[in-house]
């Protein structure tokens, strides 16, 4: 199969996320060693991909979480407390403050996400060779074009890296993220 | 309704399931703890509708009250996160339509969206450091080149590429078909590329010279 320029350029975003038969993505790949406009255009938009794909680009407000918490708070129907009750919940949040610490402790081998964003995998196989960075969130196949800082790669199991609180990286294992089914919500729209 | 127990209390250990057992069963207060994962999703998803920042607070703290008001409706075999979205484009579609009612879009937003989209520069964008993520500046042009894109464009864009929602899940949060998707998509993303690799092309790390003055596109 030989592909025009034209062609490169309507498939690559599919390209980019897997979406193209083989056939077609070894002619597109045979395209690109001959046709340097076309690399430029793949690297470029991969590169657009890698980028904005980055946490540290998903900015909030400082402070946006409270205000959220508060404002939903306000709203909430709080049911009237007697005093007794007061009394209770004073002396509740004294223990409970009291035992925070403890809590957090027995919960510390708990895996804590580096990513809030990053969807979870399942079924991944435990003893899967993959790599992630000290830093980053997510981890890969190793050989991923998407490993942001591949000179400070650490290998390891999967097994090992969700322990480490890493999330699959969603283009080079996304067979494995959470698949979501059924439909969406009636009557919430405008 | 029973006190919690200091276990209960760290409640990002109970699972979204669980919480959400508990929000219906009355255990009103825990509602921010199933929306608390997802809140600068929700905020990134109606930025993206309204590039304005008071608005979207506003917008955003408006779609989670109407989370929890409708939270009944929510039909568990549908993600969470991926409802709470679509409430949040929602909203910010119409507060969007009220405020910017005579907006013009962008040029970059007027493209007809079943032409093919030529790419209109070939400059050189080699592989690039993430680094220099750390540098807000960067992330400041990369966010005004968003912002030069039409908003059919940014929403796609914004779900599937910065929140990392699947084709299916950005599809069921706008409205729109998966062929949409792919279609916007691959705009979305030559357009950006268009509007960051000249200025970028080959000198991303080395060359970058904000502090004296000079922008590189």
């Amino acid at each position: 199969m030989v592909v025009s320029c034209e062609q490169v350029w309507r498939e690559v975003s599919n390209y980019i996320d897997g979406e193209v038969d083989p056939a077609l993505r070894v002619a597109i790949e045979e395209h690109i060693r001959g046709c340097r406009q076309c690399a430029a255009v793949l690297t470029g938009t991969r590169n657009v991909v890698e980028l904005y794909g980055d946490e540290r680009m998903l900015e909030v407000p400082f402070g946006f979480g409270q205000r959220l918490h508060r404002r939903l708070d306000e709203s909430m129907p709080h049911p009237r407390r007697s005093f007794l009750g007061w009394m209770a919940a004073a002396a509740a949040a004294v223990l409970v403050a009291g035992s925070f610490e403890i809590v957090r402790s027995l919960h510390s081998r708990s895996p804590q996400p580096r990513s809030e964003l990053a969807q979870r995998g399942k079924g991944i196989p435990p003893d899967l060779k993959v790599v992630a960075t000290e830093e980053g969130r997510l981890f890969h196949v190793p050989g991923c074009e998407f490993i942001h800082d591949k000179t400070k790669l650490r290998a390891m199991t999967a097994a090992e890296a969700e322990r480490q609180g890493y999330a699959p990286c969603p283009r080079c294992l996304k067979q494995y993220l959470v698949a979501e089914e059924g439909s969406p919500p009636k009557g919430v729209s405008s | 309704m029973a006190e919690r127990t200091a276990l209960d209390r760290p409640a990002e250990q109970l699972n979204e399931a669980a919480l959400l057992r508990r929000v219906l069963a009355g255990e009103y207060d825990l509602f921010y703890e199933l929306v608390r994962p997802y809140e600068r999703r929700v905020y990134a998803a109606a930025f993206a509708i309204l590039r304005n920042e008071a608005d979207t607070e506003d917008v955003a703290q408006e779609a989670v009250l109407k989370a929890f008001k409708y939270i009944r409706q929510f039909r568990a075999e549908s993600r969470f996160s991926t409802w709470l979205i679509q409430i949040t484009v929602n909203e910010a579609r119409m507060r969007r339509r009220k405020a910017h009612a005579n907006l013009m879009e962008p040029i970059a937003g007027r493209e007809d969206e079943e032409g093919n989209y030529a790419p209109r520069d070939f400059a050189d964008w080699r592989e690039i450091p993430s680094e220099t993520l750390e540098r807000k500046e960067v992330r400041q042009k990369l966010a005004e080149a968003l912002a030069e894109l039409g908003q059919i464009y940014r929403e796609v864009f914004v779900l599937r590429d910065m929140q990392h929602l699947s084709i299916e899940e950005t599809a069921k949060a706008l409205g729109i078909s998966t062929a949409s998707v792919k279609t916007r998509l691959l705009r979305a993303r030559l357009m950006l590329r268009d509007l960051l690799a000249p200025g970028l092309g080959g000198g991303w790390s080395s060359k970058l010279s904000f502090a004296k003055g000079t922008k590189p596109w």
